[in-house]
């Protein structure tokens, strides 16, 4: 294997291509007790629209995450089981562009990585266990729909998108996985789990010939070519609605604003656009911005208040929100202080602060193992090296914030979710 | 892993984990308090004010700088409910001093910065700044009434105020939004000085200084703390259930019903009462989640917890309104089969596995050693994990099963859905 140190952060990396195009990568942790190994493919609640021998399939939205839930089934029972009893912790999770199966534990690894390995790579689904899994899956989609934190997000991403899957939740919807069925699981299984389409990472103290020699056992040997998906048409950079409001039964408002942003391209500047992106919300609005402090003190804002910068497959955004009973003026707010930079500059002492205090939050998720193996399986998938980010921040300055505040933070490329409570006492302030 | 736990000023004790393991120290400072509801909410608050400004670093940008230059330091306020203790204060971490470039020392100036936040607010005329108790008692009032946004949450807490009423283990962690309304600066400042006072402060240290170096940081961070006559903390009491279980319906606009339930268990076994729990409701291959979950599924979720200081075990549920009756039978069906020691080859090994498993793991998460650590402290609980590891090794099938039989259940809460 390839091996990679990286001596500004105390790390070093193993890497590989299998034959069968399987990405692997290794994160040794001496010392630690526990051990974490993710499988992962590039299969997620976007990839609705792809071609399988030559023919172009649509598939229900939340088919990702149906398939997610059902992969646990095998011919002899269930895998979790099999995990839980050698006292492994196993999860499982979809994402917008990734599908992410891990297991944490203490013992039994290399049994437990087999598990893994084989459950996640021969799929077992009957009609009757996918008509039971309508049952559970639809109860979930119940509970997620009584979140506002959720419904305000889905709400956002329907008034960003005219066409983009980014519309549709992970999970979909009672009436989209209703028409999900085996043949169904058995396609896309077949489309993207493909060892050339996923990725291994592997946190701990093991050792890492074992780790290959069981991928190589257990996993198929051809390596499949590119899957072609298919995101929608390119959308303008305007949103499909300004503004969507719902009311649901909660104790205050809530709301985000969003940014519509380009999409981004693979390679080392999704990663630096990533960095530019999340440095660019911290200036503006972040926890020790001047603008926080000032909507805080207002009681415009509380403690739920944040922003993030997203890159989705085909489409980027950002958004700021949380609890609040005077959005407009947040929102407002936010606005200004944007054209407040542009005039004005960020003062470099700031900018400084700001770059110390998000290597230190970069360089303290080393120290949680999923936090690597996630953002390792993300790397491989999307073409950068996430351990490099000491050096992606060298690269930085304050005018690559300015510029992508210019573009992206004005009014034009806005849009405004709101969810207000149901209560007569909150809704007469209208 | 060394521990140990030394006093190192009167009634303020430290436990140290020496570690070179981490990316990051772990800091933590908290008051250990009587939890009740007359002081509940003003406890509750205080560490929010606390965290809006020192005297050198007087408000929220100043305290950001120093805590970005810091390299990102983190200090979280933390209200936590320890079996019948509140314990109050800050969680820190801060990267370890190997990464800083240019070799910088960040333990001292931490410590520091951890203890300015603790005892020296920014004040006005011997008060707390007015606009800072005001809109953290907002804030406060907000959280509390948050928890009905969040149905299971909301579930769970209504089923402990009726089950644990006119208890301590009943009074929410942050307090009730009654007392929270009648807090003002006055109050809340001379509650800050008797809190101060008269509480045991527990310090933790996890990384790689030395332990005399964490030791001079923190005496010199924390050299100015009142000590006056401080009060012993009281265990948790145990109590029977009534006869007759009780029953609490109550309405809301939501898609999915709650049903939580709550159970007194009266064994002291603790060990073999860890592993009932598990094997009933308490991990992802209960019983609870195969048969209930996975096998009929009558619950989106349903898991139960066990608070072993106060003798408590909750089930919570989540499930079709019209499944109301069908789910507490197959719920209590469970508990039985548990009880008369009706389980598969699998379950017990299964169970043992997964807390060994978690104990093992302890050591390699800092924030989860400080939270196990205090939580030890605070119920008067002194074993390491590597203990309890032993103990449950001993417990045999026949403990489990006469342990789960002193499980009586207490309260049902269902929470139902508007429509039906």
């Amino acid at each position: 294997m390839d091996k990679t140190v990286y001596h500004r952060i105390g790390e070093t990396v193993l890497r590989c291509t299998m034959p069968n195009g399987l990405q692997v990568s290794i994160v040794p942790r001496k010392d630690f007790q526990r051990s974490y190994a993710l499988f992962a493919t590039r299969y997620g609640g976007m990839d609705l629209r792809f071609s399988l021998g030559g023919q172009w399939l649509d598939t229900p939205a939340g088919i990702a995450h149906f398939l997610e839930h059902k992969m646990f089934d095998t011919a002899e029972g269930n895998a979790l089981q099999e995990l839980a009893q050698n006292g492994a912790e196993p999860n499982a999770f979809t994402s917008n562009a990734i599908t992410v199966y891990y297991f944490d534990s203490t013992d039994h690894f290399y049994e437990n990585l087999k598990i893994l390995l084989s459950f996640v790579s021969v799929p077992y689904f009957t009609e009757e266990s996918v008509a039971k899994e309508q049952g559970i899956i639809g109860q979930e989609i119940g509970m997620i729909e009584d979140n506002p934190e959720w419904q305000v997000y889905k709400q956002l991403m329907q008034a960003l998108y005219e066409n983009s899957p980014a519309r549709v939740s992970v999970a979909g919807s009672v009436e989209s996985i209703s028409h999900i069925s085996a043949q169904t699981l058995y396609d896309c299984h077949k489309a993207f789990y493909t060892p050339s389409n996923m990725c291994l990472a592997v946190v701990g103290d093991v050792d890492e010939q074992e780790v290959l020699r069981l991928a190589q056992e257990i996993l198929p040997d051809e390596c499949a070519p590119r899957i072609e998906r298919d995101y929608g048409a390119e959308e303008s950079l305007l949103p499909f609605q300004k503004e969507v409001r719902s009311r649901m039964e909660i104790a205050m408002p809530t709301f985000l604003a969003g940014f519509k942003c380009a999409p981004v391209p693979e390679g080392e500047e999704r990663m630096r656009q990533n960095i530019v992106g999340s440095l660019a919300c911290d200036a503006l609005l972040g926890d020790s911005s001047p603008l926080y402090a000032k909507l805080y003190a207002q009681g415009l804002i509380n403690s739920t208040f944040g922003s993030s910068y997203d890159i989705l497959p085909g489409a980027a955004y950002v958004y700021a929100g949380g609890d609040s009973n005077d959005h407009s003026a947040v929102v407002e707010a936010i606005l200004d202080e944007a054209q407040r930079l542009l005039r004005e500059g960020i003062d470099e002492d700031y900018y400084q602060r700001l770059r110390r205090a998000n290597f230190g939050t970069a360089l303290k998720a080393l120290d949680s193992f999923e936090a690597i193996a996630v953002s390792a399986a993300e790397g491989c998938f999307e073409g950068y090296d996430p351990f490099r980010f000491p050096e992606v921040y060298d690269e930085i300055t304050s005018r690559d914030l300015l510029d992508f505040i210019r573009e992206n933070i004005c009014e034009s490329r806005m849009a405004i979710s709101v969810i207000e409570p149901k209560e007569e006492e909150y809704a007469c302030n209208d | 892993m060394n521990r140990k736990r030394t006093q190192i000023m009167q009634d303020v004790y430290l436990t140290y984990l020496g570690a070179k393991k981490f990316k990051t120290s772990a800091l933590s400072a908290q008051f250990l308090t009587p939890l009740c509801t007359e002081t509940a909410s003003a406890n509750a608050l205080l560490p929010a004010v606390l965290h809006r400004g020192t005297m050198r670093c007087s408000d929220m940008v100043q305290l950001s700088a120093a805590m970005d230059r810091l390299y990102g330091a983190q200090m979280d306020d933390t209200v936590r409910k320890k079996g019948e203790t509140q314990c109050v204060g800050f969680v820190a971490s801060v990267i370890d001093d190997a990464f800083v470039p240019g070799g910088e020392h960040l333990l001292e100036p931490a410590a520091e910065l951890l203890g300015e936040l603790m005892l020296d607010p920014v004040t006005r005329n011997g008060r707390f700044l007015s606009e800072y108790v005001e809109s953290e008692k907002a804030n406060l009032i907000d959280d509390i009434r948050a928890v009905r946004n969040d149905k299971r949450e909301w579930a769970d807490l209504r089923l402990m105020q009726e089950m644990c009423a006119g208890e301590p283990y009943g009074v929410r962690r942050l307090g009730d939004e009654e007392s929270a309304r009648k807090l003002n600066n006055r109050k809340l400042y001379e509650h800050s000085q008797t809190l101060m006072s008269t509480s045991r402060l527990e310090l933790f240290y996890c990384g790689s200084a030395e332990k005399e170096r964490v030791i001079d940081a923190l005496l010199h961070a924390f050299a100015a703390l009142p000590r006056g006559r401080v009060e012993e903390l009281p265990l948790p009491r145990r109590i029977a259930a009534p006869s007759e279980p009780r029953i609490i319906t109550e309405r809301m606009d939501v898609t999915q019903g709650k049903l939580s339930m709550g159970f007194r268990c009266e064994s002291t076994d603790a060990p073999a009462m860890i592993l009932a729990n598990l094997m009933f409701g308490g991990y992802s291959n209960s019983k609870l989640f195969m048969n209930v979950r996975e096998k009929l599924s009558l619950c989106y979720y349903a898991s139960s917890q066990y608070a072993r200081s106060k003798g408590i075990l909750t089930v919570s549920s989540g499930i079709e309104t019209k499944d109301y009756d069908r789910a507490r039978e197959e719920i209590l069906r469970q508990l039985q089969a548990v009880q008369q020691g009706q389980w598969e080859d699998w379950e017990l090994p299964g169970a043992r596995n997964t807390i060994l498993s978690s104990l093992r793991a302890l050591p390699d998460s800092q924030r989860a050693l400080e939270n196990w650590y205090l939580g030890q402290i605070a119920t008067g609980q002194w074993e390491t994990p590597e203990e309890l590891a032993r103990q449950l090794q001993e417990v045999t099938p026949e403990r489990i099963c006469a342990a789960a039989q002193s499980i009586r259940l207490d309260t049902v809460y269902f929470l139902q859905g508007k429509e039906e």
